[in-house]
């Protein structure tokens, strides 16, 4: 029949087939391009997919003291987290676990709920530094609840009380404003840094270079195998040169009064004890800071993150005599001058007290200086004039950083005729030069650059740079050579000599500071007492102790080349006198811990305590322990009577010790001990009124019998 | 009408091929859910193929044209049913495509594939003009959108489309004017963006979104995109081995048992595992155009072709998705995939092909 047909046409099969053989050499040639032609580019992928780089956190570098004693350890510290790649937790689960580590639980599970947005391979972190008995808890429910787990990472752990804490500073979170400076382009967010103190100084040495493991995972993050290990580089040890046994004598002294105490060796520049009150406490800064505590610190009115022996820029009061004694002595002024102190001058038209009111009466400049007269120093301001002064000022480094190894040193003010000008667009007006003359007026000056001064003066003009580590063990980046520049100030010899010699009367009865008088001890410094408001406004005052005069303090023994010179600034001290107390009693501590030494040498001599800044103590067993008794053989060789006659003899005698050396900082004492953190509450610093650590020097005992009938 | 019915006349052949792509697919199903809370649902995808198998044999006894003369009847039930998806089905991820029974799911969208094929056949049995009206042509479609309708309207759209190869094939086989092809393809294209407005669903655009940049979405919607085109992509020429695509094993690929086992499969045997696949289903699909040219009469011939035309659109799409050439659509790959009702489908519609070739010396 036309046009029907009981078979259906061959040749729309035909097109059909063709039509599947196109459909099939399109899926082959898709399957061609993906695997053959860009099969490397996914064989990347598939491997990126499922390697996954865990970081091994490095720990950071152990801080010690010039011995080798601990100051800032590190400790295991655990955290608590919730993994959930093992699919929804309960809401009973929550609650058990918030009651095992003392969350609450209505908190747990909001965090939980937050956190559900995030991939499913990322854990919760629930806990931070979880006590022993929280972790047996996790332990103990292992296979209760796997989604609860812990990780492990190094915590710093600082002294107690804030021992030392401003000059350690404290570590935290990198912040995205560090992240944007030039010397923090190699670091990365998340990373721990130094935030103040030698932390942040010297990060890139303490930090070391975190590892990596890569491990294999699936898509659920879970680890199914491990490829490579790459260990992570622990950070070095920072030795630096502070005493444990003098910061503890200076933490003491200035206890809990505001100011700051910095001792340094003024041969090399060695920091050996630095202070500065009201402080913190770091541990606070070592796990996460509560904001809490945060506002806390911040709000502050004693600013306790400032650390004062560098920050802190004020007027030096007396102290600056000393600068003008040397200024008129290089002059040729101040050796003949002679004033009389009626208990005040005029000078321009304005009358000028002495702090004296019956006056010194006729005076030169070694009487000057031990009774800190001030109309001398008036006359002899006036005599040498701003330019002159400031000259000398600017010679021994004030008005300007003294380079110490600290971050955020501040430069204080040496007042010239062209600062003036430069800073107010004022002319110097004569009488500005006399208050300056008593360390009075623009001139301010922290605490370090009166070591350093005053340190350079005592050693006859040479002037050193303050470090608080030691440079031979700087990697070079540092420039470990420009720590141990000295800067020769020419000083007469014999103005040297008349100077430091009355600094010596000071301490002594007729001087400013008779209070602070050591027997037996070569102590020379120079009181100051500087206002802070004008005597005018401080009669105005309502609240008159607010306004406190600050009492200074720069001491040193010997008088001249000494071994040790110590600044004190006590704020609100009213008088030098009592600043002087404090720096006698480091001074004091320092002298006695040599004698001590000293009396070792005979003895048993500890080794690592011989030698300053050798191997650290804690390789070695200890040396010696506080309150152990001993037996010291000694040889003896005499002769009697007869010429001829000589004898030998060996001696024990028995040695009691009573010289009590630290081992550690404060605090980190136990940590030593049995490795182990004591899980503390941070409680908020105050200075512990300890006695244990007082040295008290032996004395060898009078020879008892020989042992053995001596042998002719 | 005599019947005389042998099994000399089953086509072994074709059921080997279908068997090894079976075997494939438990050895890449059994690959695929190691170590994962599917472990040894491979077994249970044997069962279905041993169930399959008998109602393969089961429905090559009855008559394909007994069954034509029911066709009608078949139809409107179907229509029921889909009907009754819409106002009793459950929801299930915001879709009604299932009416539960208790002792099973009945999901009516599968079954009616294979009415639409009869029905087709039937229509085309009883108009056997040369060419193809266009009145003509409307009717015949309308048998096929009906449905489609009502299943896109549950929302399910994979399965809807896998109704438009039965028209297409069908209305080709009989007698389509080249002219109103061209129309109809046409129409579709302008259809498109208004479809692309009014008729998607937000997913569904995310998913044809992701087919384009699957990378602007890595996370999300692009992942499963991005995870297939990596296994397949890192198995490279040979493959990683059985039991060893770092992809399926470490459960980045994403249902690699159901439908993305191709590309679980093509990433532990690589280029040349995926070519020997392809080359399986195309002489299952050859074998299958080869029975419909020597079937006894029309009917049969639009019969098998409309089974053909379904399972090469299924590899079209499944495969097509696995490589990057079509959306994820979520339809199986038949024979391979795992799931009862692709499964029986797939063996019902070859019991109904070997139906038709056991009786082509019949008159």
């Amino acid at each position: 029949m036309f046009g029907r047909e009981d078979k259906v046409p061959q040749i729309r099969i035909t097109v059909i087939q063709y039509g599947i053989l196109a459909i099939f050499l399109l899926l082959a040639f898709g399957l061609w391009r993906l695997q053959v032609m860009r099969s490397g580019y996914y064989q990347n992928l598939a491997q990126q997919n499922r390697i996954k780089e865990v970081p091994i956190l490095a720990p950071r570098g152990k801080i010690l003291d010039r011995y080798g004693r601990i100051i800032v350890d590190n400790y295991p510290s655990f955290s608590a987290l919730l993994l959930r790649n093992q699919g929804p937790i309960s809401n009973a689960t929550l609650d058990a676990i918030a009651a095992g580590l003392h969350l609450d639980p209505n908190d747990l599970k909001q965090q939980v709920r937050r956190a559900s947005a995030a991939p499913g391979y990322q854990p919760i972190y629930i806990k931070y530094d979880i006590t022993p008995d929280e972790l047996a808890f996790i332990e103990a429910h292992k296979n209760e609840y796997p989604e609860l787990d812990t990780i492990t990472v190094h915590r710093r752990l600082y002294p107690k009380d804030g021992f030392m804490a401003n000059l350690i500073g404290y570590v935290g979170e990198i912040s995205e404003d560090m992240l944007n400076r030039p010397r923090y382009d190699l670091y990365n967010p998340g990373d721990i840094v130094g935030q103040s103190g030698v932390e942040a100084e010297y990060n890139d040495l303490l930090m070391g270079q975190n590892g990596s493991r890569r491990v294999l995972v699936n898509s659920r993050g879970k680890e199914v195998g491990e490829l490579s290990d790459q260990p992570a580089v622990p950070g070095k040890t920072l030795k630096l040169t502070v005493d444990i046994d003098l910061q503890i004598a200076a933490e003491e002294a200035l206890g809990d009064k505001e100011g700051a105490i910095i001792a340094m060796d003024p041969h090399t520049g060695e920091i050996l004890a630095l202070v500065s009150r009201p402080t913190f406490d770091p541990n606070m800064f070592a796990v996460r800071i509560s904001p809490k505590d945060w506002s806390a610190i911040i709000n502050d009115p004693g600013k306790p993150l400032l650390d004062k022996a560098i920050q802190a820029q004020l007027p030096p009061g007396s102290v600056f005599k000393i600068i003008m004694s040397v200024a008129g002595w290089q002059s040729g002024i101040a050796q003949d001058l002679t004033v009389h102190c009626n208990g005040g001058a005029d000078f321009y038209g304005r009358y000028f007290k002495c702090w004296r009111k019956g006056g010194h009466g006729t005076i030169t400049l070694p009487r000057a200086i031990a009774q800190s007269c001030d109309v001398y120093f008036y006359t002899l301001a006036q005599k040498l004039g701003i330019e002159r002064i400031a000259k000398y000022a600017t010679e021994f480094g004030l008005g300007q950083k003294t380079g110490i190894d600290l971050p955020n040193e501040v430069s204080g003010v040496m007042p010239s005729e062209e600062w003036k000008i430069r800073n107010f667009k004022q002319r110097w007006f004569p009488g500005e030069t006399i208050s300056v003359g008593i360390g009075q007026g623009a001139v301010a000056t922290t605490p370090v650059q009166l070591v350093r001064a005053i340190g350079a003066i005592a050693m006859d003009g040479k002037l050193v740079r303050p470090h608080v580590a030691f440079p031979s063990e700087l990697p070079p980046q540092y420039k470990p050579s420009s720590y141990t520049q000295v800067t020769d100030v020419p000083i007469d010899p014999q103005g040297w000599d008349v100077i430091t010699d009355a600094m010596a009367q000071v301490p002594n009865p007729g001087g400013t500071a008779a209070g602070s008088h050591l027997e037996g001890i070569d102590f020379a410094g120079k009181t100051g007492s500087a206002q802070i408001v004008s005597n005018a406004f401080k009669a105005r005052a309502a609240n008159k102790s607010e306004y406190k005069d600050n009492g200074w303090f720069v001491g040193f023994t010997p008088r001249r080349d000494p071994n040790i010179i110590v600044a004190v600034l006590y704020q609100g001290g009213e008088h030098g006198d009592l600043a002087a107390r404090l720096a006698a009693q480091v001074i004091k501590a320092y002298v006695e811990k040599q004698r001590s030494l000293g009396v070792k040498t005979a003895g048993t001599l500890p080794p690592d305590l011989a030698t300053p800044g050798e191997s650290p103590i804690s390789r070695s067993s200890p040396p010696f322990r506080p309150g152990t008794s001993g037996h010291v053989e000694m040889t003896g060789l005499w002769s009697t009577n007869s010429a001829n006659d000589f004898r030998v003899a060996r001696f024990d005698i028995p040695v009691s010790r009573r010289f009590h050396a630290a081992l550690t900082a404060p605090g980190m004492g136990a940590f030593a001990k049995d490795n182990r953190p004591n899980f503390r509450s941070h409680p908020a610093p105050q200075p512990s009124p300890s006695t244990s650590h007082r040295y008290v020097p032996d004395i060898l005992a009078v020879l008892p019998d020989p042992v053995r009938s001596p042998q002719p | 009408m005599s019947r005389y019915v042998n099994y000399r006349d089953f086509d072994w052949v074709l059921l080997i091929f279908v068997l090894i792509i079976c075997a494939l697919g438990v050895t890449e199903i059994y690959s695929a859910t190691r170590q994962t809370r599917f472990d040894g649902i491979q077994i249970k995808q044997i069962y279905w193929i041993f169930a399959g198998i008998g109602i393969m044999f089961l429905m090559s006894l009855v008559s394909y044209q007994a069954l034509l003369e029911n066709v009608y009847w078949m139809y409107i039930v179907s229509i029921i049913s889909l009907i009754a998806v819409l106002i009793f089905g459950r929801s299930y991820l915001g879709a009604r495509r299932w009416i539960d029974f208790h002792f099973f799911h009945f999901q009516p969208s599968e079954w009616v594939k294979l009415i639409l094929i009869l029905t087709m056949a039937k229509y085309f049995s009883e108009y056997q003009d040369r060419e193809l009206p266009f009145r003509e042509l409307v009717k015949a479609g309308m048998i096929v959108v009906v449905p489609m309708l009502l299943v896109m309207k549950q929302p399910d759209l994979g399965t809807a489309l896998t109704y438009v190869p039965i028209a297409v094939i069908a209305l080709f086989l009989g007698g389509m004017k080249i002219r109103h092809g061209i129309i109809m393809v046409l129409i579709a294209g302008v259809l498109m963006p208004v479809i692309w407005h009014y008729g998607l669903k937000p997913y569904q655009k995310q998913r044809l979104e992701t087919l384009v940049s699957p990378e602007a979405d890595a996370k999300g919607a692009g992942y499963q995109v991005i995870q297939s085109l990596v296994a397949v992509g890192s198995g490279g020429l040979t493959g990683k081995g059985a039991f060893k695509g770092t992809q399926t094993q470490g459960q980045f690929l994403p249902v690699p048992h159901t439908d993305f086992i191709f590309a679980a499969w093509a990433e532990e045997h690589g280029f040349v595992g995926a070519v020997v696949l392809l080359l399986l289903y195309f002489l299952v699909l050859m074998r299958l155009i080869q029975n419909a040219q020597t079937a006894p009469d029309r009917a049969g011939t639009f019969i098998i072709m409309g089974v053909a035309g379904v399972l090469a659109f299924h590899i079209l799409v499944n495969v097509g998705m696995v490589v990057g050439f079509m959306p994820v659509t979520g339809i199986p790959l038949p024979l391979m995939s795992y799931g009862g009702s692709s499964v029986l489908f797939m063996f019902l519609a070859l019991g109904i092909v070997m139906n038709v070739r056991m009786r082509r010396f019949v008159n």
